[in-house]
């Protein structure tokens, strides 16, 4: 007995979060998809109907809208981000001065709500009030920065107050990398006659291979999740133009009484999930698993 | 990495040298570049808030206000009473976060270490997957949880609480703390606990003897990210706590989101600010140790 | 220790009431709402007091944000929680479809609405949004009326240009071109949804007329929604949008009349909380500004704010519904509130001399469209339709403002997406 307990006590100890999270994620994750299947309107109902929602969802113009977003945010956000994370973490790991600074300068951002940065930038990219006006006050009288009014630009605002809001982040996973690397490699490789950029790119970045997977992990996370930002910076608009499936999906469920559809939006989001993050991480585990 | 100590740069040519310096500036161009951008929005909040309504109809974005007034921050912190009674000021919600945050953070940073030191110290078959399944959950969308959330919590009796909150929050942290811990404890040599085993040390006594002690710059990670998290959630705050036990997202929101007001741009401003101060002051303050903690534990894992 | 305090100070002014009235005693009311600031916080706030003074708790539970998107969400955790608050600020048909989903009932509230005898104090009309199990029992008590379809106009700027309030469409289009090769903006507008939403029917109701109205947003007449009527009304909102500056999208209802008070703009389409930001403001109707109805034939877009009574257990939590009902309908109450919040009551008996001149425009106009067919409900506010549908035209309407899709091609959509949404 005692032999039992002690051999089994770390599965005894993860029993109760795992359960939780049982429940908590994939319980509700079946509910939802099982609320996909009916009629549910104002509130959820339970008696079947067949998979009409889904139909419904993908004959839905607005639905491909959301998804389009989702794309182009997902890319250049997670592109941009590592960018500029990458660019940052190099720079400031010249043993410059200042650095704790600029590096507080850098990742405060992350301290913000999405709401917060959206209110924000709203001010800032509006053309009567912000930079545009700043620009034409200044002389410039040509001078246009409009995208936040402008239906097919709207998206790309929401990816600049995202970079900034979550690219110092990922400037500090990256200078924490760059930080845990052994200066001999460097060294070596310098001694070899191997020039900066070469050293960083063959060699340093590979390296950084788990910092990738931790910022990428991180930043898909906030994409797919992306609501509070849309609303408090475009609120989707002009017109629908930069809805996201979040907004999509709260607004079907919370506003229009057609919590159905949300759940068939919520399924859709649920298989993108988990087509893009378990192949991935599931090879990365694989991968630790055969270096250790 | 790459600069080169004294003796060496003694050596170099002069043309490298001036090579260097050039790029040096650049470098401090390029640097203090971004830190325009990300200051720029601050800025802009700081001086709105000091602004009155007059200037801020009046002038652009990025000018200084005339005389500075804290009048907007005084409205947004303790409403400016009599004629404005009804109005919403964030002073009474302020203690509703913390007694929200501080037991979330802790529940769910402890369990996220047991969990983290459990799956890597005492590994067992299926021991990926069940953290694979623990990841899902930090992807979940909240909005699409949220009706079986409120159900659940109806039957368990504290739909309406800050109790509510914190368990919500500490089940929905369990996934990005027990991702932390892993990584973390991925790193940490396995020699170690085997020598403690050997010493016939318990699961807990190794947990609490030899791995929590050096797991201070990871905790800092995990609080700080916990922290920030749960304090800056409305989604939430707005469907499980309200009225005067309502977290202090919810009343900013009602104070800056209102559909048919007069809009004060200055008392908006102030307010937006001021409840970010604590998520601010816990990275300003503890930034430099977030560093040391994703250095320590993030490049591993 | 909060509970404790809650609880002792509950006891304390519960043993108080009781020695003032104790038959009134013993009420509590946990009221959700989105009225956070300015005119209808101060509004509301009269409603707070006259509750109290009956001896009422009021529990107060505001969730601003979205016109009540955010309060929206948070209503729906409470009921399927199991735990709905005493009240909620809910209108239109959404009453009716909260009673089908088995929420409302066994009406509480229909005693004090009988006993008061509220059929005789409402407008038939205003009366049968308040009803549930089949437009039988009251379940919902009316705060008041706002009208929507109001032109704000300034009227320094249109004096200066030698220009009348318009009459019909063409000339609004005629006086909004001069104005605009005058360099001033002729029609300042926010663009977001409900804003869009709420100018298009303006436009359909003066374009379509009151049966069109009637037809294609009571009724959803597929052919009214798709035929040419319905594109005539797209072509004037594509006009519209061309009046329009280069800030509209995103920006707040607020600061689009602001823009017309400060003269930058003329013309403004907006509900009559609007008039708020005007007498703020020091302006006078009729002598700063003008507040008219838009062109149409007497027809009166009605937008009624009411709160919902959810079924309740505990004899403290009805008898607070039935105090709070009875305040909503209080005569006074509806005087003062409204005076603050720009509307009309929606008690037909309260006098309207302390009014200014747009309510009292607003109160005889009601009267008249009400005689002669017009008095219809306005579907961006939530009165005509359920959120599916109402939500449905407003994505189309507010993709065809936004873009430079043909007007064809709109009610083309408008009728697809109402069809998807049934």
């Amino acid at each position: 007995m005692f032999y039992w307990l002690q051999k089994n006590l770390p599965k005894i100890v993860i029993a109760p979060s795992f359960a939780v999270i049982l429940w908590f994620v994939y319980g509700f994750v079946l509910w939802t998809f099982y609320v996909s299947l009916t009629k549910s309107k104002m509130l959820p109902r339970y008696d079947f109907w067949g998979i009409d929602q889904h139909f419904r969802l993908w004959s839905n113009p607005r639905w491909y809208i959301a998804v389009e977003n989702l794309l182009i945010f997902t890319v250049l956000f997670v592109i941009i981000c590592l960018l500029i994370g990458i660019l940052l973490s190099i720079l400031l790991d010249q043993k410059i001065r200042a650095e704790g600074f600029l590096r507080t300068i850098y990742l405060y951002p992350m301290a913000l709500s999405f709401i917060v940065t959206g209110t924000a930038w709203k001010w800032m990219l509006n053309p009567s009030m912000g930079i545009e006006k700043l620009f034409t006050d200044w002389g410039f009288t040509d001078f246009t920065f409009d995208w936040l009014v402008n239906r097919e630009m709207s998206i790309y605002t929401i990816v600049i107050a995202a970079v900034w809001q979550s690219s110092g982040f990922v400037m500090a996973l990256f200078l924490a990398g760059l930080r845990s690397i052994d200066d001999e490699i460097v060294k070596a490789a310098k001694i070899d006659g191997a020039s900066i950029y070469s050293i960083y790119v063959t060699i340093i970045l590979p390296m950084m291979r788990p910092v990738f997977m931790s910022s990428i992990v991180i930043l898909l996370h906030i994409s797919i999740k992306s609501y509070d930002l849309v609303i408090a910076l475009t609120g989707g608009g002009p017109g629908i133009s930069s809805d996201m499936p979040a907004v999509f999906m709260t607004a079907m469920a919370f506003h229009r009484s057609e919590i159905g559809l949300a759940s068939a939006s919520a399924v859709m989001m649920f298989l993108t999930i988990l087509a893009i993050i378990v192949p991935y991480l599931y090879s990365e585990l694989r991968r630790q698993d055969a270096n250790a | 990495m790459q600069t080169l100590d004294f003796q060496e740069m003694e050596k170099i040519e002069r043309s490298t040298y001036r090579k260097r310096t050039f790029f040096r500036w650049l470098l401090f161009l390029v640097l203090g570049l971004f830190a325009f951008y990300y200051l720029a929005p601050l800025y802009v909040m700081i001086v709105t808030s000091l602004k009155t309504m007059e200037e801020i109809r009046q002038g652009n974005l990025m000018s200084l206000p005339g005389n500075i007034i804290f009048d907007s921050w005084k409205t947004a912190w303790s409403g400016r009473g009599g004629i404005d009674a009804g109005n919403v000021f964030l002073r009474p919600f302020f203690w509703n976060s913390i007694k929200m945050v501080v037991p979330a953070v802790m529940i769910s940073t402890f369990f996220g270490a047991l969990n983290g030191y459990a799956l890597t110290k005492w590994r067992f078959r299926g021991d990926n997957v069940v953290f694979l399944m623990f990841l899902f959950g930090c992807f979940i969308p909240y909005q699409a949880i949220l009706l079986p959330m409120a159900r659940t919590l109806g039957v368990l009796g504290i739909s309406n609480s800050i109790t509510g909150l914190v368990v919500v929050h500490s089940i929905y942290g369990l996934s990005f703390t027990t991702l932390f811990f892993r990584n973390y404890y991925v790193s940490i040599p396995d020699e170690m606990i085997k020598a403690a085993r050997i010493d016939g040390a318990s699961f807990f006594k190794i947990f609490f003897k030899v791995l929590l002690p050096i797991s201070a710059p990871i905790i800092v990670v995990t609080v700080i990210w916990q922290f920030t998290n749960i304090w800056n959630d409305f989604l939430f705050g707005s469907s499980f706590s309200f009225g005067e036990a309502a977290p202090i997202q919810v009343a900013l929101n009602n104070m800056v989101l209102t559909s048919t007001s007069v809009k004060e741009y200055n008392v908006d401003m102030a307010a937006a600010f001021i409840a970010g101060i604590p998520t601010l002051l816990v990275y300003v303050l503890a930034g430099k140790y977030f560093i040391r903690g994703l250095t320590a534990g993030s490049v591993k894992g | 220790m909060y509970k404790e305090f809650l609880k002792y100070t509950v006891g304390f002014l519960f043993s108080a009431g009781m020695t003032v009235s104790p038959a009134l005693a013993g009420g509590e009311a946990e009221v959700l709402h989105w009225w956070t600031s300015g005119g209808e916080a101060k509004a509301l706030q009269v409603l707070k007091d006259d509750f109290a003074k009956k001896g009422g708790i009021w529990k107060d539970m505001p969730v601003a944000g979205g016109g009540g998107d955010a309060a929206n969400v948070t209503l729906k955790a409470r009921i399927v929680a199991g735990d709905p608050p005493t009240a909620s600020q809910i209108k239109g048909p959404t009453i009716q479809e909260n009673d089908e989903a088995g929420v409302v009932a066994p009406y509480h509230i229909h005693d004090v609405a009988t006993a008061e005898n509220w059929d005789s104090l409402l407008s038939s009309q205003v009366a049968n949004h308040m009803k549930c199990d089949g437009f039988t029992k009251y379940c919902a008590a009316p705060v008041n009326i706002h009208r929507i379809d109001w032109f704000w106009a300034n009227k320094k700027v249109l004096d200066s240009h030698g220009l009348k309030m318009p009459t019909s469409w063409d000339e609004f289009n005629a006086a909004a071109s001069k104005l605009q090769s005058a360099g001033i903006i002729p029609f300042a507008h926010g663009g977001q949804p409900w804003q869009d939403a709420t100018v298009f029917e303006a436009v359909m109701l003066g374009i379509g007329g009151n049966e069109f109205y009637q037809k294609a947003i009571v009724e959803l007449d597929m052919n009214a929604l798709s035929g040419s009527t319905m594109v005539k009304v797209f072509d004037q909102m594509r006009k519209l949008q061309g009046f329009t500056d280069k800030g509209m999208p995103g920006r707040d209802w607020n600061v689009a009349t602001a823009m017309v008070m400060k003269g930058e703009a003329a013309f403004q389409i907006m509900g009559d909380w609007a008039k708020g930001e005007f007498s703020n403001a020091g302006m006078k109707p009729g002598i700063d500004f003008y507040c008219l109805p838009t062109p149409s034939n007497h027809g009166y877009l009605y937008n009624v704010d009411s709160f919902i009574f959810y079924g309740m257990k505990g004899k403290s939590k009805v008898n607070g519904q039935k105090m709070l009902a009875s305040s909503i309908m209080g005569k006074n109450f509806q005087k003062i509130f409204n005076i603050y919040k720009g509307s009309i009551p929606a008690r037909l008996d309260v006098p309207m001399d302390e009014f200014d001149m747009c309510a009292k425009g607003s109160a005889s106009d009601l009267k008249y469209s009400a005689m002669t067919g017009g008095l219809l409900p306005s579907f961006a506010h939530g009165m005509a339709l359920r959120n599916a549908q109402k939500g449905a035209i407003q994505d189309v309407v507010t993709e065809h403002f936004n873009s430079n899709m043909s007007s064809h091609e709109a009610a083309r959509r408008l009728a697809d997406a109402v069809q998807a949404s049934m």
